[in-house]
C-alpha cells in the first residue's frame, strides 16, 4: 500500500519582510497505484511539492504521508526504498564523473543489498537499455538514454512511489514518447503511485488519470482526465490554461 | 536562467574533462599529449621531469661530494673540473645544486601531500554544510589568509625552531587556504546540482556525498592550484633557508647556499648566480606547467 496524502503543506522562503509563501495550504490524496499529475506555468510550486515530498526542503509545514504514515516519521534508509524521484534536466541529474555503473551501484552499496552486479544489469533491461552501458560514461549517452539511466537508478531500490519532475521536458519529441511509454509501462508492471509534475497538458493527459492545476502556490482545481477531455474545467485559471494548451496545439 | 547557464557550462565541462576520468592511463596520456602540444607548458614538463630524475639519479650526476670540503680549492671559478665553481669551503656547487634536488623535491612533495587533501577537506566541508560550519572554517581560512606566506612561516618556523621538518611543516600551515579557499567555490557550484539531490535522495551520508561526488568534481581545479603554488613553495623555503631558519648548514638548501654565497657575490658571482638560476627556472617551471594543466584540465579558464 502506498497511497499519498498532502494536507496544508505550506512552505515560505526569505527572512522577514522578504519573505515569500512558495506554497500556500496546497492538499490533495493520490491513492496507491495512480498517477497523479499536476500542471501550472513556471513558479507555481510544482516541483517545490515533490521536493518538499524527497525530504529536499524540510522546513515545510503541513502533513505529507505514505500509507497513512507522516514522511517524517520514516527514518532515511526506510525512506529511500519508498520513494524515489526522476529529475527534469537528464544532464545534470548524473554526476559527470561516474560510470553508469557507478551510479547504478552507489544505493546498492549504501543500503547493503545482495546480488549487485544482477541487480543492475535487470535495472537497465528494465528501462530498455543494456549491461554494457554499465561501462559507459553520461557523455556518451544521448539525452534519452541518460533519462533511461536516472529511471534505473530511481527503480533499483524498488521504491513504491515515484516522484517525477517534468522527467521529459528536457527531451526532443519522439524521444519523449519512448520514455512516456517505457514510464507507463513500469507503473503498470511494478504497481507504482506516480506523482507527475509537467507543464505539458498533453503529457499529463497521457499518463495521469487525475490532475491538480496550480497557480502561485495554490492548488485552484483538481480534476481527472475524462474532465479535462470535455473541457469541464469550472476554475476560470483552469479553464484558460486547458484553452491556451488547445490553442497553442492548433497553431503548431 | 542562472542555473539553466550553469548546467550548461558544466555540461561543456564534464564532455572536455571526462577523457582524463574515464581511464586513468588513456587520459593521463591525453593530458600528456595537450601539455606537450603547448611549448610553455612542454618547457615546464621537461624542467620538472629534469628536477625528478636529478634527485633520484644525484650520486651518480654529481661529479663531486656535495660536503667534501677542499680548502685549497675554495672559491674557484667555473671550469672544467668544477662546472659551476667551488664555494669558500671548496665544495662543487654544481654537486650541490644536484643534491640540492632532493631537499627540494621533499620539500614540494611533503607540503603538497598535506596540503592538498586538508584544503580541499576544509573547503568541500565547508561549503557543502554551509551555515555556521563554513561560516567557522572560513573565518579561520581568512585568518590564515591575512598574513603574507613567508611572515607566517616565519612566524611559525620561530615558535617551532629552525630546521628543515618544521621549515616543510611552516610552509604548509600557510599554504592550504587558498586551496580551501578554491575547493569551497567549486562546491558552492555543485552542492545544488540534481546529482547531488539523487545521491541524497538514495540515502547517501553527508561524508559519502562529499568524498564520492562533490571532492572528484574539485579535484583538476585543487590540481592545478597545487602545481601553481609548489612555485611559492619553493621560493618560500628558499627564502627561509636564506634566512637560516629552513634547511640548516650542511644541507646543500639553495636558499641557504645564496646566504652563505651572499658574502662572496662580488668577486666570486658564481656561489650566487647558480643556486639563484636554479631556484628561478624549477619555480618558472612549475608555474608554466601549472598554467598547462589547468588548459588541459580545467576548461572554464580558457
Amino acid at each position: 500500500m502506498s497511497d499519498v496524502t498532502i494536507k496544508g503543506l505550506t512552505i515560505s522562503l526569505g527572512m522577514g519582510a522578504a519573505q515569500k509563501k512558495i506554497l500556500n495550504e496546497v492538499g490533495f490524496s493520490v491513492a496507491s497505484g495512480e498517477s497523479f499529475g499536476l500542471v501550472g506555468e513556471s513558479g507555481s510550486g510544482k516541483s517545490t511539492i515533490l521536493r518538499c515530498f524527497a525530504r529536499l526542503l524540510t522546513f515545510w509545514s503541513g502533513e505529507i504521508s505514505i500509507a497513512g504514515r507522516p514522511v517524517d516519521q520514516i527514518p532515511a534508509a526506510e525512506y529511500c526504498r519508498l520513494v524515489q524521484m526522476v529529475f527534469q534536466d537528464p544532464y545534470g541529474s548524473l554526476h559527470p564523473r561516474q560510470s553508469i555503473k557507478t551510479a547504478l551501484q552507489e544505493p546498492l552499496r549504501i543500503h547493503r543489498l545482495d546480488r549487485q552486479q544482477e541487480r543492475m544489469e535487470k535495472a537497465l533491461i528494465d528501462v530498455g537499455l543494456n549491461g554494457s552501458f554499465l561501462s559507459r560514461y553520461p557523455h556518451e549517452l544521448s539525452g534519452g538514454q541518460r533519462q533511461r539511466v536516472a529511471i534505473a537508478r530511481a527503480l533499483i531500490l524498488e521504491p513504491s512511489v515515484l516522484l517525477l519532475d517534468e522527467p521529459t521536458s528536457a527531451l526532443d519529441v519522439s524521444v519523449q514518447a519512448e520514455v512516456l511509454n517505457l514510464l507507463n509501462e513500469i507503473r503498470r508492471t511494478r504497481k507504482l503511485t506516480y506523482l507527475f509534475v509537467s507543464h505539458d497538458l498533453a503529457v499529463i493527459d497521457y499518463m495521469c488519470e487525475r490532475l491538480a492545476v496550480m497557480q502561485s502556490g495554490s492548488i485552484v482545481e483538481i480534476m481527472n482526465r475524462t474532465e479535462l477531455c470535455k473541457g469541464g474545467a469550472k476554475h476560470p485559471y483552469a479553464r484558460q490554461l486547458i484553452d491556451s494548451s488547445i490553442e497553442y496545439d492548433r497553431v503548431a | 536562467m542562472t542555473i539553466k547557464s550553469l548546467y550548461g557550462t558544466e555540461n561543456m565541462s564534464n564532455a572536455r574533462v571526462s577523457p582524463w576520468f574515464s581511464g586513468p592511463l588513456k587520459g593521463l596520456g591525453a593530458v600528456l599529449k595537450r601539455l606537450s602540444s603547448d611549448p610553455s607548458s612542454c618547457f615546464g614538463l621537461a624542467v620538472v621531469v629534469i628536477l625528478v630524475l636529478c634527485a633520484i639519479l644525484a650520486p651518480w650526476i654529481a661529479t663531486h661530494d656535495p660536503n667534501l670540503v677542499d680548502l685549497p680549492n675554495a672559491l674557484r671559478s667555473p671550469d672544467a673540473a668544477n662546472w659551476f665553481g667551488t664555494d669558500e669551503l671548496g665544495r662543487d656547487i654544481y654537486s650541490r645544486i644536484v643534491h640540492g634536488t632532493r631537499i627540494t623535491l621533499s620539500i614540494i612533495t611533503l607540503v603538497s601531500i598535506v596540503v592538498g587533501p586538508v584544503g580541499l577537506l576544509v573547503g568541500t566541508t565547508a561549503g557543502y554544510f554551509g551555515g555556521w560550519c563554513d561560516t567557522v572554517m572560513m573565518r579561520i581560512t581568512d585568518i590564515f589568509l591575512s598574513f603574507p606566506g613567508l611572515i607566517l612561516s616565519l612566524a611559525f618556523v620561530a615558535a617551532l625552531g629552525a630546521g628543515l621538518e618544521n621549515a616543510i611543516i611552516a610552509i604548509a600551515l600557510t599554504s592550504w587556504p587558498p586551496i580551501a579557499r578554491l575547493a569551497r567555490a567549486e562546491t558552492l557550484t555543485f552542492r545544488s546540482a540534481d546529482y547531488i539531490s539523487a545521491s541524497r535522495m538514495q540515502g547517501a551520508s553527508s561524508i559519502r556525498i562529499i568524498t564520492k561526488s562533490i571532492m572528484p568534481m574539485c579535484l583538476p581545479s585543487v590540481l592545478v592550484r597545487i602545481t601553481l603554488s609548489m612555485a611559492t613553495v619553493i621560493l618560500t623555503a628558499a627564502g627561509l633557508g636564506f634566512l637560516g631558519l629552513g634547511a640548516q648548514p650542511p644541507l646543500p638548501e639553495w636558499g641557504a647556499m645564496i646566504a652563505t654565497g651572499r658574502r662572496y657575490m662580488l668577486d666570486s658571482w658564481w656561489l650566487v648566480a647558480f643556486p639563484g638560476a636554479a631556484i628561478l627556472i624549477v619555480s618558472l617551471a612549475f608555474n608554466l606547467l601549472g598554467d598547462g594543466l589547468r588548459d588541459a584540465l580545467d576548461p572554464k579558464q580558457r
